[in-house]
């Protein structure tokens, strides 16, 4: 009983981080229908700033507000530079371009802090079983994530952004800034994304820290439904659980596994997520 | 001197490759007129429509705004212009309910720019019960308030149109362009309309663009009749029926005696 209380409550600490990573990508392909996968990358970035300010400084929250200012920088200058431009190049060419970028981004921090591990910080005391470093990472993401649902549900803001992203042409026509409310999508994105990056990366950070919980954040928005930002919460707190469950009973080299399982089972049974609801497209 | 038109357009020329969609088109839109523009298919309707809204621009001529040249025109200005336009079939926001896609059509008068609305949430919060306020105003005008909370697909075609009419009303334009706002409207559906037109008119400029022609000749002050991009009439609907280049433009040439 006392292993499966453990249990659940390590992997809902896990989920927060897939939770709030999945979220980030959830917010960017809700606008642009592109999978950002260089996520982790501009996450990694932000909390190797949030490491630099760190040391120079000595503060914790300092460096955390540090790496949320970058994330959310990172993502409008990757917008407006970059994803802007390949707006009319198909489906393809975004994802080849957020895949190069998050290469180009893990090989720069490799250069400028080495690709050794260094010592990152909690932001509270994580010892215990539930500590209240991991209380701080569920309550953090179930606030962001709550944030998010009523910025796009209940203001006018979030209103703009969901017509910007379902019909641009007509959006548009209304007086609607389709480009800006891509900036602050892809703005708001990042800066969720570094605050996963903040949650997942300690105790250690190097440049792959994030890849493994970007999978894991991947396919808890795939099994929530890339577009559906409740659905990727959920899903980001039950496969936390879910593999915690599979690395407590069954055997830690397994959760790579069983995370890839699940994602596949999902695609077959459901390929909109098991939340999401099915598109039309039209060919 | 007389006060310009609201909307002139001048020796508009639009071609695509090879094909002249639009050649030397002008007419003037006015406050306080029904305009209605017709024409068989394929004569440039929907082009020139495009180009007041700045979605194709022309290679020749140009657009005045109040007596402005328009410059770059492009669609995202359209509504902070003062005009509004709404779609052949219906373009609502599936997604969202029939109030929040009215409500889209209300940011003309959203006075915090995107960022403010994203920190300044008590103000956002004030603009939001002003845009709610007056989406509802004009839907409960238009006599489809009771589906506020209904999403556009379930809705008739009759009652989605009104909610795509509301939303071109709702930022309370100087000018409105209806793009073919009868098709697939019954006939009650089609009598409200034209006495909705009129009275729309009493407070902006109205363009049609119709194909039911006993609507257009019921309801506009003025028609403007293109083929093959040309405007081959201009005047009012008696004098444009009467007009021997009109019927045969839509029934071919008229053999002569």
């Amino acid at each position: 009983m006392d292993k499966l209380l453990t249990l659940t409550l390590g992997g809902l600490t896990s989920g927060a981080v897939y939770a709030a990573l999945g979220l980030s990508l959830v917010i960017i392909f809700r606008a642009t229908r592109v999978v950002n996968f260089a996520q982790p990358a501009l996450a990694l970035i932000s909390a190797y700033v949030a490491f630099s300010v760190n040391k120079a400084t000595g503060g914790y929250w300092l460096g955390f507000a540090a790496a949320l200012l970058t994330g959310a920088l990172l993502g409008a200058l990757t917008e407006r530079l970059i994803m802007r431009r390949l707006a009319d190049r198909g489906h393809l060419a975004p994802v080849i371009v957020t895949l190069g970028l998050l290469m180009v981004l893990q090989a720069v921090a490799g250069m400028i802090w080495s690709a050794e591990p260094r010592s990152f910080p909690y932001a509270f005391d994580f010892r215990g079983t539930f500590s209240p470093a991991a209380g701080f990472a569920v309550a953090v993401v179930l606030v962001v994530a709550a944030g998010v649902l009523v910025l796009f549900k209940a203001t006018p803001l979030g209103l703009r952004m969901r017509a910007a992203a379902f019909r641009p042409d007509v959006a548009g026509l209304l007086g609607v800034r389709v480009g800006l409310m891509l900036t602050i999508g892809w703005t708001l994105a990042a800066a969720v994304g570094a605050l996963a990056g903040l949650l997942a990366v300690p105790p250690f950070i190097y440049p792959t820290a994030l890849d493994s919980v970007f999978v894991h954040a991947l396919a808890a928005a795939v099994i929530g439904g890339l577009d559906n930002p409740v659905g990727t919460i959920a899903g980001g707190f039950a496969l936390g659980v879910g593999l915690s469950f599979v690395s407590g009973y069954v055997g830690p080299e397994l959760v790579t596994m069983a995370a890839l399982a699940i994602l596949v089972a999902v695609l077959v049974v459901r390929p909109h997520g098991l939340f999401g609801h099915a598109v039309a497209r039209r060919v | 001197m007389a006060e310009p038109p609201l909307l002139r357009v001048s020796d508009v020329t639009v071609r695509f490759g090879g094909l002249t969609a639009l050649d030397r088109v002008s007419f003037t839109a006015g406050h306080g007129e029904v305009l209605g523009v017709i024409g068989p298919n394929g004569a440039g309707k929907t082009t020139l429509f495009n180009v007041v809204c700045g979605f194709q621009q022309a290679q020749e001529g140009s657009l005045r705004w109040r007596g402005q040249v328009l410059r770059g025109h492009s669609p995202h200005r359209l509504a902070a212009l003062g005009i509004t336009r709404t779609l052949q079939g219906l373009g609502l926001f599936g997604h969202c309910t029939v109030l929040d896609n009215v409500m889209i059509g209300a940011d003309r008068h959203a006075r915090t720019g995107g960022l403010a609305g994203f920190f300044g949430l008590r103000r956002t919060a004030r603009e939001d019960r002003a845009l709610r306020e007056r989406a509802m105003a004009v839907l409960a005008d238009l006599g489809i308030d009771g589906h506020r909370d209904a999403l556009p697909g379930a809705l008739p075609y009759g009652l989605a149109k009104r909610v795509a009419l509301a939303r071109a009303l709702v930022a309370e334009p100087d000018l409105l362009l209806l793009d073919e706002p009868a098709g697939g409207l019954s006939e009650q559906d089609m009598e409200d309309l034209g006495s909705r037109v009129r009275h729309l008119a009493e407070s902006m400029a109205v363009v049609l663009v119709e194909h039911h022609m006993d609507l257009v000749m019921k309801v506009c002050d003025r028609v403007v009749v293109l083929d093959f991009g040309r405007v081959i009439a201009d005047g009012t609907p008696a004098q444009v029926q009467a007009d021997p280049a009109v019927t045969e433009a839509y029934l071919g040439a008229v053999p002569r005696a």
